[in-house]
Order: C-alpha cells, then sequence, then structure tokens
C-alpha cells in the first residue's frame, strides 16, 4: 500500500515535469516526435533508478558517516555523470541494438535535472530505504515518460495546424505544456 | 570597446538565455511565483555564472580535452555549494522558498554552455563580461516572469500589494500551469517585438 501511493503519487500528483519543474529541457527539447520521446524516456527510466540507487548508497554509508553532507551536490553529480558515461560503455558491448535506440540521448542525461533532483528528493523522504528510494525513482522516471509521450503526441499534431506568426514554435509549446499541467491539477487530493 | 559592449549586451537581448535560447528552463519556471524569489535565483545563478566563467577560463590551457567537461562540471558543483552554504546562513527566508533548485543551478546549462561555448576560448576579461551579460539576461528574465505571475497571482509586487487586500487575483498564475502559460505569452510578445526589428 506504502508503494502505491508512492508510485501513484509520483506519477500523477506530482509530476515530476509538470508540476515540480524538473526535466523540462528534454521536455522542451526532445518532444517534437513520439519515437525520440519514448527513446529519451527509456534513457531517463534506466539512469534515474540506477543513479538514485548509487547516490543514496552513497549518501547514507560515506557522506552520513564521515560528516561531509555538504559535499552532497559535488558528489551527486559526479556519480552521475560517471553513470551515464558508464552506461553508455556497458550497454554498447552488451546490446548495440538497445544502444542504438538510448544511445543519442545518454550524454543529454548528465544535464537533466530532473534525475539529480530525484536523487535528492529522494534523500528527504519520510523513513527512506533503499527499496523506498528506487520506487520513487522508478516511478518519477514513469510520471516523466507520460508527460513527455502525452507532449509529443499533442506537438506532432500541432504541426499541422494553422498558428499566428508570434506564438509559433516555442510560446505554443509551452502553452499547450501550461495546459497539460492544468488537467493534472486534477489529481491533487487524489492520494 | 564596442567588442566588450557586443559581448556584454547579446547575453541580455539577442541571445537571452531564457527567451532565445531556452536554456535553464527548470528555475525558470519553478521559482519565480514572486518577483522576489525570480530576483534571488537569478542573482544566485549569475554569481555562480561568473565565478565559474573566471576560474574556467583560467584554468582553460590546463585541462585536457577529453575530461574537459567533467572538470568544468566540479568547478560550478563548487560554487554552487558555496551558494547554498552563504544562502543558508545570512538569507534562510530564500534558501527555504528556492528550495531544491539551489543545488540544481549546477545542471543549468547556461552555466555549462558559457563555460564551454565561451569561458574556454576567451580571457579572464571578456569571460566575466559575458558572464555579466548572460547572468544579468537570465536575471532580468525570470524577475519579470516572477512580477508578471506576482501581480496576475497574488495582486502585489515584491509584497507591495498593489490592488487592495480583497483583491480578485487570478490564483491559477501561482500555481504550476500558470508558470508555463505566463512564460509562453512572454515569450509571444518577446518574438513580436524582435521580430519587428
Amino acid at each position: 500500500m506504502q508503494y502505491l501511493i508512492i508510485i501513484i503519487s509520483a506519477i500523477f500528483v506530482n509530476n515530476i515535469v509538470l508540476s515540480q519543474f524538473l526535466g523540462i529541457c528534454p521536455f522542451l527539447g526532445v518532444s517534437k516526435k513520439l519515437p525520440t520521446a519514448l527513446g529519451m524516456t527509456g534513457a531517463v527510466t534506466f539512469v534515474m533508478t540506477l543513479a538514485t540507487m548509487v547516490t543514496y548508497l552513497m549518501h547514507s554509508y560515506l557522506l552520513v558517516p564521515l560528516g561531509l553532507e555538504y559535499l552532497r551536490t559535488i558528489t551527486f553529480i559526479l556519480v552521475i555523470a560517471t553513470l551515464v558515461q558508464m552506461v553508455e560503455i556497458v550497454l554498447k558491448k552488451v546490446s548495440p541494438q538497445m544502444y542504438q535506440a538510448l544511445g543519442v540521448f545518454l550524454p543529454l542525461i548528465t544535464t537533466n535535472c530532473a534525475v539529480l533532483g530525484v536523487a535528492i528528493l529522494a534523500l528527504g523522504m519520510e523513513d527512506a530505504t533503499l527499496i523506498k528510494a528506487m520506487v520513487f525513482a522508478f516511478s518519477n522516471a514513469l510520471g516523466f515518460g507520460l508527460a513527455i509521450i502525452i507532449f509529443s503526441s499533442i506537438r506532432e499534431q500541432l504541426e499541422l495546424v494553422n498558428i499566428p506568426k508570434g506564438m509559433q514554435g516555442v510560446p505554443i509549446a509551452l502553452l499547450v505544456a501550461g495546459l497539460l499541467s492544468l488537467a493534472f491539477m486534477g489529481f491533487v487530493g487524489m492520494v | 570597446m564596442n567588442n566588450i559592449k557586443q559581448i556584454f549586451f547579446k547575453g541580455i537581448i539577442k541571445e537571452n538565455p531564457v527567451f532565445v535560447m531556452l536554456l535553464g528552463m527548470c528555475p525558470t519556471l519553478g521559482v519565480t511565483t514572486t518577483a522576489y524569489n525570480g530576483l534571488g535565483m537569478g542573482i544566485a545563478t549569475m554569481f555562480v555564472l561568473i565565478m565559474s566563467n573566471i576560474v574556467v577560463s583560467l584554468i582553460k590551457n590546463l585541462i585536457p580535452n577529453k575530461v574537459r567537461i567533467p572538470a568544468f562540471i566540479v568547478v560550478i558543483a563548487s560554487f554552487v555549494t558555496i551558494v547554498e552554504m552563504i544562502l543558508e546562513a545570512f538569507i534562510p527566508f530564500l534558501y527555504d522558498q528556492l528550495g531544491i533548485f539551489i543545488p540544481l543551478i549546477v545542471v543549468n546549462c547556461v552555466i555549462l554552455g558559457r563555460a564551454e561555448a565561451f569561458a574556454s576560448k576567451n580571457n579572464v576579461y571578456h569571460s566575466i563580461i559575458d558572464g555579466l551579460g548572460m547572468g544579468l539576461g537570465f536575471t532580468l528574465a525570470l524577475t519579470v516572469l516572477g512580477a508578471t505571475r506576482e501581480i496576475l497571482g497574488s495582486g502585489s509586487i515584491f509584497n507591495l500589494v498593489l490592488f487592495g487586500e480583497n483583491a480578485n487575483t487570478i490564483l491559477l498564475f501561482i500555481l504550476p500551469p500558470g508558470a508555463f502559460i505566463a512564460l509562453a505569452y512572454l515569450s509571444a510578445i518577446y518574438n513580436k517585438l524582435t521580430l519587428k526589428n
């Protein structure tokens, strides 16, 4: 039950993109076509879950015992950057098909603030455990996926519509995101 | 002299990080519920941007090309940690308001972008000017967005009440959807103004 609440609240109620504003750059950047949005979702899910696991372990068994909590930001960003690099190398060797699908998105993830954001937010959970943190990260990644998939489907349709000149491109995309966010506000109070 | 002016002003208007380059969108949308928060975030980011530009342009010849990105990230993360500690100690109110977006200055693409595109190729003096220009452009965008949302959403600006206590305000603008919608119209206006010139 506890896990169910974490999952539903991360995907719908506190959607990471539409209500917490994390990961906006990939949300706006790679959402022009549905296939690229799917690829990005795959890469984010993989890296976010893995990164939260590693950063959680490092924080509880290395930084806290040594009293070095102030090094959190530096440690986490380095862990994420290294992890992304490692995932890229491993994936290239182990599964070339998957590498082809996700490869181009991996370098972009280092500067995806959703990954670092979730790693930090996971530390602040009530009586956090490793499993809880990983469930939290995984469901946040699903929430990111849901938002970017809906958004890119709408944007594919937008290409065919006549839009006033000043609103073309970014403004109309932001407006669509605003309406989506409004729709997701309907979930508030569900958990 | 002309050159310096150009470097300084391009960050504010022609290459405004928020309206033109769409960089650093997360803090832009996340913290701008009030003009004060927007200004605070902008100044914190500007500090990190200028300092990291200085350090990166000083050490640009010492770093091997292959590991330059991780090296830049460490430089940026160090300054972010400094800002985090300063804010926590001296402006705890702002520290609470900005919350998770302070450590996330590290992944603000504006900063890494300027380190890579400008500071790693130019001298210290030019890098400071570039950081100042870009930082001001970012601060300006955040403050304008924050002011717009605060005026429409809570009827005040910099906590000064504008329309009296019982005014009907559009609450939506201080909620998450309002951030997207306000920025959408602001950038439409920006497009309109710059397209004419």
